[in-house]
Order: structure tokens, then C-alpha cells, then sequence
């Protein structure tokens, strides 16, 4: 037994490290200005942690001061125990990856060439280097005949996952990311973010990343830690219990009015299925109608011989014979039964003038339909628990939140 | 065009220490040397002023200040004192020409390259004189040559003073052919160097084509960009 704990209290170690800390860090520059003030903060190994905060709060300071393209002024900033003054700065950096806002890619080296930057200053045998930068374009979702172009031939969103791939080509354990998705379009923003998850379920890197967005810090980040101006830490939270429990007002503030939509994002969707909503695509108008007359509904939801959604009736003036499939289908939203959010059911119940949500399972199986009076009662039950705790004006910020499903349910 | 056809068909012009072969080779020797000598004050300096920002002000007012300078009175005045004989007083204003669009264009190239490139080829681990010689300067190198260019065409043009203190070169059919009245002789002289200038800068287009990357070549951005 003692060997077996011995052997997992080493796993423990070696998983642990990559961890980096910021001992009582402050930057002050050269004009007085006091960027960072006492930062203290221990980013985990293995996980995105985000740092989110207003313009001029310090972020893109206390990236800098990991791989040394600033040095702190007081503390220390230690990564796996060693202390980063200690090391010599291009030594450093070669070990960590870094990925700015505008990609920063060399203008007059090929794409492949780009990517194997800090291979070939490692000093790998250059097949091996472009081989590698091969992989990583893969990787990154890029086609390889964009390999040989130069960078002014992508897109930005291209251009930005070069740059993710070439802060991945030694296989650093680290990656620092500031702002890197704030140049680009949001749809291709969206897709940069989806494409970082996935990486990330791979690779498992500690990655420090910096943005002004608290969306995206909200996507992304396994921790969020909120700097406000000054310099100073407001709050380090997972992204649930900071939507849930916000440390101050400024916090508050910067989630913003929508935290509470935004924490329905991590509620899951444990709602009562109605079984007696649907009816099948190739039925008889008659019994669309009877039907609906025995649920009191006025709205039921068609699906087709495979068990998948297509769309709701209006039950009310319907004509006395016909199908159901001849009938008018209006438009639906779906969420997932097992794993959803009540965030994603909210926004199926939005897309649907029954104000009802759709739910399937995994192969997009219809599972049932979630009402909008039982959508609305779970808002409120989220709502009312978030209050427990804060204060008065929290409450008032949340009982908003259940008005939407209700909103929807007159459109 | 008379004139010109008989300064080309003579014979007497094609043979001897006065022939066009000689002349031309004495021509580009001087520009040559002089060429080759401000390149090796200029860019070593324009590179270090760029990458360091160190003396940029002195670079920029002393360049121009130079630029202000008299070819022809600085020749003279160097030969005042130096006496003729030797190719130094005529090197010596071709270079105070020739440096400062180099230097100029070398240390603005450095320097214009854009911060976040600078900021990234050090997050990569780039050291400071890989910084510069592996990315500024390839980004740069368009305007460096360009700067090169420049230089190179005032040189070959200038080179014509060379004359007027007695030595070589293209100048001579000019200034011996205003003295003696031999209008084909001067016009002829003109039109040589006229046309060793185009060759000077069809050879710089050549070079650029060889030694600027793909990426960073105006020309071929803007093609690539259209289609
Ligand atoms: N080189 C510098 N010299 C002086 N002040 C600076 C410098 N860089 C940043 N600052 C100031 O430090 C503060 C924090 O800047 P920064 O870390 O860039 O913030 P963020 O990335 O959160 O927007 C700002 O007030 C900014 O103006
Ligand atoms: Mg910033």
C-alpha cells in the first residue's frame, strides 16, 4: 500500500507541475505607472485559467512577466518552483508558447517556415522541424497547401491559428495568449475558441490566457481571475461559482447585467419531458386535434418516421380533414436531454412560437418537449438560489432572468 | 541624332586610353569603389542606429546635412588640398553622397518595422542580432536596397566629376568635348551615362528579385493580392 501511495503521491507531483506562481508581483513602470500591484496568484497545471478585467488593468503586464518580455519590479514569479529571474530570457521563452493579438507572423518566411520558428532555433535537423510544423498545421485545422503560401495570403482567423500552431511546435508545457482572438470577426472568433477547447482536450497545457471579454473568458477559462484597474486581483473563481457569487460590486458589475443568462450556461437542463406533445408527421389532421384537445394545449410539436423534429403546429383553426404533413411547420429549437444546459433549452425555447423546447437525445432523437411554464420554473429556481446569498440588488438583477422564457412564450 | 551616330561609329572612339571600353571601365570603377565604400559605412551603421534606436538623431540631422553638401565644391576643395593624382579626392564626395539615402533608408527600414513583429520574434526566443538579421533585415530589405538603388544611380550620374580635376571615365568625353567644341563628343558622353544609369537600376530590380522574399516584395503582393 505505502508503495502504491507513494507512487501516486509522485504522479500527483510530476502532474502538478507546469504550475505558475505570482508571489506578491508588482510592476511598476518607468513613468510611476503601477500596473500590477501584489498579485499573488497560483495558476494550475493542465488548465486554461483566464485573466479578464477592464482596459489598462494590468493583463497583458502580468502575461509579460511569465516569459520575461517585462520584468517584475518586487516579487517573484516562479514556474515549477524556479524562480523565471533565474533563467536567462531567450532560454525561457523558447520553453514557453506565446501568442499575441495580430499573430505577429514573419512576413517573409513560409507558413510552414513560421511554424517551425523555435524548432530551428532549438536547432532541429530541418526535415524534422518542417515535419513537425506539418503536423501542427493539421492540427489547427489549416489545409496543408497552405504551407508554402506566405503569411498576407490568410485570412486573420488563418493567420491566428498559425500562430496558435507555432506556439505549439516545441511542445511547450506552457502557453501564454493575449488577447489572441480580439482582431478577428466573431463567427471566426467563435470558431478560434471551439478550436482552442478541442486542442486543449488533447494537449492538456497550463495555458494563461488574456482577454477583456468576459464571454469569452466565461467560454474558455477551467478559472477566471478578474484584475481590476490598478493592478490588483478582485476575484479567482471557476466561471460557475464567479457567475454564482461574485466577490464585490465591481466584480458584479463586470459580469454584468446578463450573468445570470450567462450562468444558465452551467445549470444542467433537468427538466420535466412532456410526452404527450408531439404527433407524427404522417397523422391525420383529426387526430392532431384530438390530441391537443386532451392536453389543453394549443401547440404540438411534428416529428417524422425517424423519431426526429420538424417543426410545431398550431392546433387552434385547424382544418376539419387533411395530414399533418399539408399543415403550416413553424420553426423549432432542440437541446440535448442528456447534458444540456438550461441555457441551451432557453434559446431552443426561443426559436419556437410555442415557447416550448424541444428535447433529443444524443443521435437527435425526439425525447420529449419541455414546457414553458416548467422552463420558467427552473429559471426561477436557478434565480432564487443565486440569491440565497448576496445582496438585495442581486435579487432584483435576477428575477429578471425568468422573464425571457416567459417573453418567449408569447411570440 | 547625327551627332550621336557619328560619336558612336568612330572608330577612333571604340580603341585606345580614350576609347568608350576604357572609359566605361574607369566610370564604374570609381562609382564601384565608391559604391561598395558607403555601403560598408552606411548599412552596418543604418542597422545598428535602427535596432538599438542609439544616435538616431545625429544619423538623421547629419545625413541631411550632408545632402546639403557640393559635390563639385567639395571635389575641388578636397584636390586643393590633397593635389590630384590618386582616385581618393574623387571617392570622397561620391561617398558623402552615396551614404546618406543608405543610411537613411537602412536605419528607417529597421526602424518602421512593425512593433508587434519586433515583440513576437522575441516572445519566440529570438535573441537581439537574430531579431535583426533574421527577421528586420529580411522585412527591411526592400527599402534597404531601394536606399542602395538610389545611392548607386547619384554615384553613376556624379561619377562625371572625376573630369574636371583630370581623371577618367564618362566625364571626360563631356567636359573635353564642351571645352573643344565637340558637341557629338559631349552628347555621346550623356547618353553613356544616361544609359549606365538604366542598367544600374535594371540590375537592382534583379537583385531585388533574388534576395527579397516573396512576402515582402511590393510587387508580388499586390499581384498575388488582385488574383
Ligand atoms: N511601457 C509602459 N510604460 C508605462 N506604462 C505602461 C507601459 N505599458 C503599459 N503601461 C500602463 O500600465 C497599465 C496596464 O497596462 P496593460 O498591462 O497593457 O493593461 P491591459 O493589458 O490590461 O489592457 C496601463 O495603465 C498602461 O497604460
Ligand atoms: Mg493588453
Amino acid at each position: 500500500m505505502a508503495v502504491v501511495a507513494g507512487a501516486a503521491a509522485l504522479g500527483a507531483r510530476s502532474a502538478r507541475s507546469h504550475v505558475i506562481t505570482f508571489d506578491g508581483v508588482t510592476k511598476r513602470y518607468a513613468d510611476g505607472t503601477v500596473a500590477v500591484n501584489d498579485l499573488h496568484l497560483e495558476i494550475p497545471t493542465g488548465e486554461i485559467t483566464v485573466l479578464v478585467g477592464p482596459s489598462g488593468c494590468g493583463k497583458t503586464t502580468s502575461l509579460r512577466m511569465v516569459n520575461r518580455m517585462i520584468d517584475a519590479s518586487e516579487g517573484k514569479i516562479l514556474l515549477d518552483g524556479v524562480d523565471v529571474q533565474t533563467i536567462d530570457p531567450p532560454t525561457l521563452r523558447r520553453g514557453i508558447g506565446y501568442v499575441i493579438q495580430q499573430a505577429g507572423l514573419f512576413p517573409h518566411r513560409k507558413i510552414v517556415d513560421n511554424v517551425a520558428t523555435v524548432p530551428y532555433l532549438l536547432g532541429w535537423d530541418k526535415r524534422k522541424a518542417r515535419t513537425r510544423a506539418m503536423e501542427l498545421l493539421e492540427r489547427v485545422g489549416l489545409d496543408a497547401g497552405l504551407a508554402e503560401r506566405y503569411p498576407f495570403q490568410l485570412s486573420g482567423g488563418q493567420q491566428q491559428r498559425v500562430g496558435v500552431a507555432r506556439a505549439l511546435a516545441a511542445d511547450p508545457p506552457v502557453l501564454l495568449m493575449d488577447e489572441p482572438f480580439s482582431a478577428v470577426d466573431p463567427v471566426v472568433r467563435a470558431d478560434l475558441q471551439d478550436e482552442l477547447i478541442r486542442l486543449q482536450n488533447e494537449l492538456n497545457k497550463t495555458i494563461v490566457f488574456v482577454t477583456h471579454d468576459i464571454d469569452e473568458a466565461v467560454k474558455l477559462g477551467d478559472r477566471v481571475a478578474v484584475l481590476r484597474v490598478g493592478g490588483t486581483l478582485a476575484q479567482v473563481d471557476d466561471p460557475e461559482t464567479m457567475l454564482a457569487r461574485p466577490a464585490d460590486d465591481f466584480v458584479r458589475e463586470f459580469l454584468g447585467g446578463d450573468r445570470g443568462i450567462r450562468r444558465l450556461s452551467f445549470v444542467p437542463a433537468d427538466l420535466p419531458l412532456r410526452g404527450d406533445l408531439t404527433v407524427p408527421i404522417d397523422a391525420e389532421v383529426s387526430e392532431a386535434a384530438g390530441a391537443a384537445a386532451s392536453s389543453a394545449v394549443s401547440w404540438l410539436a411534428v416529428v417524422d418516421g425517424e423519431g426526429r423534429p420538424r417543426g410545431w403546429v398550431s392546433t387552434e383553426g385547424l382544418p376539419p380533414a387533411g395530414k399533418v404533413a399539408d399543415l403550416r411547420l413553424l420553426p423549432y429549437g432542440t437541446f440535448e436531454v442528456n447534458g444540456g444546459s438550461l441555457r441551451s433549452a432557453l434559446d431552443a425555447a426561443l426559436l419556437a412560437p410555442s415557447g416550448c423546447a424541444i428535447a433529443v437525445d444524443a443521435d437527435g432523437k425526439v425525447a420529449g418537449v419541455a414546457t414553458r411554464e416548467e422552463l420558467a420554473r427552473a429559471t426561477a429556481k436557478v434565480a432564487a438560489d443565486g440569491a440565497a446569498q448576496p445582496a438585495p440588488a442581486e435579487q432584483a438583477a435576477q428575477s429578471e432572468q425568468a422573464v425571457p422564457a416567459e417573453g418567449a412564450g408569447r411570440g | 541624332m547625327n551627332w550621336l551616330i557619328e560619336f558612336f561609329t568612330d572608330p577612333a572612339n571604340w580603341s585606345g586610353s580614350s576609347g568608350i571600353p576604357v572609359r566605361l571601365l574607369e566610370h564604374l570603377e570609381f562609382s564601384a569603389a565608391a559604391l561598395l565604400l558607403s555601403v560598408l559605412i552606411a548599412v552596418p551603421l543604418g542597422l545598428w542606429v535602427g535596432h538599438t534606436g542609439k544616435g538616431a538623431l545625429f544619423v538623421v540631422v547629419s545625413a541631411n546635412a550632408a545632402r546639403a553638401l557640393p559635390t563639385l565644391g567639395l571635389l575641388v576643395l578636397i584636390v586643393l588640398l590633397m593635389g590630384v593624382g590618386t582616385t581618393l579626392p574623387v571617392l570622397i564626395p561620391l561617398v558623402a553622397l552615396a551614404v546618406p539615402p543608405i543610411l537613411v533608408n537602412t536605419y528607417e527600414g529597421i526602424r518602421g518595422v512593425e512593433h508587434d513583429l519586433r515583440d513576437a520574434a522575441y516572445g519566440m526566443g529570438l535573441r537581439g542580432g537574430q531579431v535583426l538579421l533574421r527577421v528586420l533585415v529580411p522585412v527591411a530589405l526592400p527599402l534597404i536596397l531601394l536606399g542602395v538603388r538610389v545611392a548607386a544611380i547619384q554615384v553613376v550620374a556624379t561619377a562625371t566629376v572625376a573630369a574636371y580635376v583630370g581623371l577618367g571615365g564618362l566625364g571626360r568625353y563631356i567636359i573635353d568635348g564642351l571645352a573643344t567644341k565637340d558637341f557629338p563628343s559631349t552628347i555621346g558622353g550623356a547618353v553613356l551615362v544616361a544609359l549606365l544609369a538604366l542598367a544600374v537600376q535594371l540590375m537592382f530590380t534583379l537583385l531585388g528579385r533574388m534576395v527579397v522574399s516573396p512576402g515582402v516584395r511590393p510587387a508580388v503582393r499586390e499581384r498575388l493580392k488582385a488574383g
